[in-house]
């Protein structure tokens, strides 16, 4: 569970990211952050993985005050969280395998299971077949999907995604909503930032609406 | 948690030498740095080790001959024994008689022929004397004392070319340990800006990390190993210098231990020190790749 009290976040510049946000996310519950650019999604999203502070209030994942971590207890709640970055962050001097082997490597996962591991995120994003390919040489979707497989190849308790259709096409975009559905539907929390409307077309998920920091209805 | 940790560090090692292997030149490079400026000193070392151990076949320690006079009997043997045994500062002491002298002369010398022209045994009977002291002031009183006992002819002050050597190893010795502190020094500069350049190389490797939760140890590992093992292998290199270096010096040298009938063999290090410094080696590169990484690896924070 992740619980928001009264968060607010001020940048230096004295740009309000979050105004006085109070929010609730169950375990195992899929949420859409929605949004114009700048109203916050993105900020609300690096509080949970701690890559910001809050300035004010607390955040709390499983009853844990995580605004309140002590910096070397950072790395061991990241881990618990896999993060689809909107610029995806993948390593251009090393293959796809590689790539998806950083999060294993970095838990210190035992060398015989990695393998195993690695294909079945791969095959979960249907890059299988491309684990020895240079990310370079991939296609905007495909490197997408390459950044969905290292979030997930840990298995996370929680999948964070930043505006992950951002430049895809509809067909792109539907197949990896599916595959969000899919961590959804195994007990996976998912949240994702989104300012793309179409995402939004099943109401089935909630929606949580932000407008200068502010949440609304 | 120890199997984890035990994981990252057969990860962290191999993955090192692959980086030490992709860039066979660089590495190579860098490591024979080392491996000389480790030799120079070590060298050095060894040689002041061999002179060291050379000059002690012969004496190191002060050493006295007390010639009693020729008309010396037993009865003044026993008296110079009692005496030397009550002396403090003598440390031990060997009787060599007149009988035992002349045949020593004759079995080492060339002299054979002309001691048996001469017909009677010319030398007196003698101690050698070891003293406690080196300092040449007391050395001197005792030579002082020695010369008042009774029966004694002279006292012979042998110590004053091992003194000199003694000195001159010391100096040595002094030249090898400044060496290997400037170059000790040396080496971690150059680790520092070896660490340095790997960091700013893979500074898009060390955001992420940080970003899915590597901790700040994970992140320095490899740099500290990349340090340790380039220590180690710079260390193997001197060894290996040294080693050569002391195998033509002694084929040179067996021509001239031959002209003079004397075994003249320049050793290695012994085990003990050569395993010192491949560990200090190792701990010099691990130093200059902590001081590195403890200075750059902070600026990066990751941005996103």
């Amino acid at each position: 569970m992740i619980q928001f009290k009264h968060v607010s976040k001020r940048f230096p510049d004295g740009y309000i990211g979050l105004n006085n946000v109070d929010l609730i996310i169950d375990a195992g519950e899929m949420v859409f952050i929605t949004g114009h650019s700048g109203a916050g999604k993105s900020t609300l999203l690096k509080l949970i993985a701690a890559m910001e502070r809050p300035t004010s209030g607390s955040i709390a994942i499983n009853g844990q005050n995580i605004a309140q971590l002590k910096p070397g207890a950072l790395p061991f709640l990241r881990r618990k969280i896999g993060f689809v970055f909107q610029d995806h962050k993948l390593l251009f001097d090393r293959n796809v395998f590689d790539n998806v082997l950083l999060p294993l490597h970095i838990s210190g996962f035992d060398q015989k299971v990695v393998a195993s591991r690695i294909r079945a995120a791969l095959d979960k994003v249907g890059l299988l077949k491309k684990e020895k390919a240079m990310p370079i040489t991939l296609s905007g979707g495909e490197r997408q999907r390459l950044c969905i497989a290292r979030a997930v190849v840990h298995r996370p308790a929680i999948l964070i995604a930043d505006e992950p259709t951002g430049n895809l096409d509809m067909a792109y975009a539907r197949d990896i909503m599916a595959m969000f559905h899919s961590f959804h539907k195994v007990g996976v929390t998912v949240l994702i930032a989104t300012h793309d409307a179409a995402l939004l077309e099943d109401r089935q998920h909630r929606i949580l609406s932000l407008q200068h920091g502010k949440l609304v209805a | 948690m120890i199997k984890a940790w035990f994981n990252q560090h057969v990860f962290v090692f191999f993955l090192v030498i692959k980086r030490i292997i992709v860039a066979p030149v660089t590495s190579l490079l860098s490591i024979l740095v080392m491996g000389i400026a480790f030799s120079l000193p070590a060298g050095i070392y060894v040689l002041v080790e061999n002179l060291q151990s050379i000059s002690s076949q012969t004496t190191t320690t002060p050493q006295m001959s007390l010639f009693l006079q020729q008309e010396a009997v037993q009865r003044d043997i026993g008296e110079i024994k009692r005496l030397l045994e009550e002396n403090e500062q003598v440390i031990r002491f060997q009787f060599v008689s007149k009988d035992q002298a002349l045949l020593q002369l004759q079995q080492n010398s060339g002299l054979n022929n002309v001691m048996r022209s001469l017909g009677y045994n010319p030398l007196p009977d003698a101690f050698i004397v070891d003293t406690l002291d080196v300092n040449a002031e007391s050395l001197d009183q005792l030579r002082t004392v020695m010369q008042a006992w009774p029966s004694v002819e002279y006292v012979q002050f042998d110590s004053a070319w091992a003194k000199r050597l003694e000195a001159i190893l010391n100096f040595g010795q002094a030249i090898a340990l400044m060496l290997f502190t400037l170059l000790s020094v040396a080496i971690i500069a150059v680790m520092f800006n070896t660490i340095r350049l790997q960091i700013l190389t893979k500074q898009d490797e060390i955001e992420v990390s940080k970003l899915i939760g590597a901790t700040d140890g994970f992140i320095r590992r490899p740099f500290l190993y990349f340090g340790a093992i380039q220590g180690l292998a710079g260390g193997i290199a001197a060894l290996v210098i040294i080693a050569l270096a002391l195998q033509t010096m002694n084929t040179d040298l067996s021509v001239l231990a031959e002209l003079y009938s004397i075994d003249l063999h320049l050793k290695h290090l012994s085990t003990t020190d050569s395993i010192s410094l491949l560990l200090f080696a190792t701990w010099l590169g691990w130093l200059g790749a902590r001081l590195s990484v403890a200075s750059h690896l902070w600026k990066i924070e990751p941005k996103y």
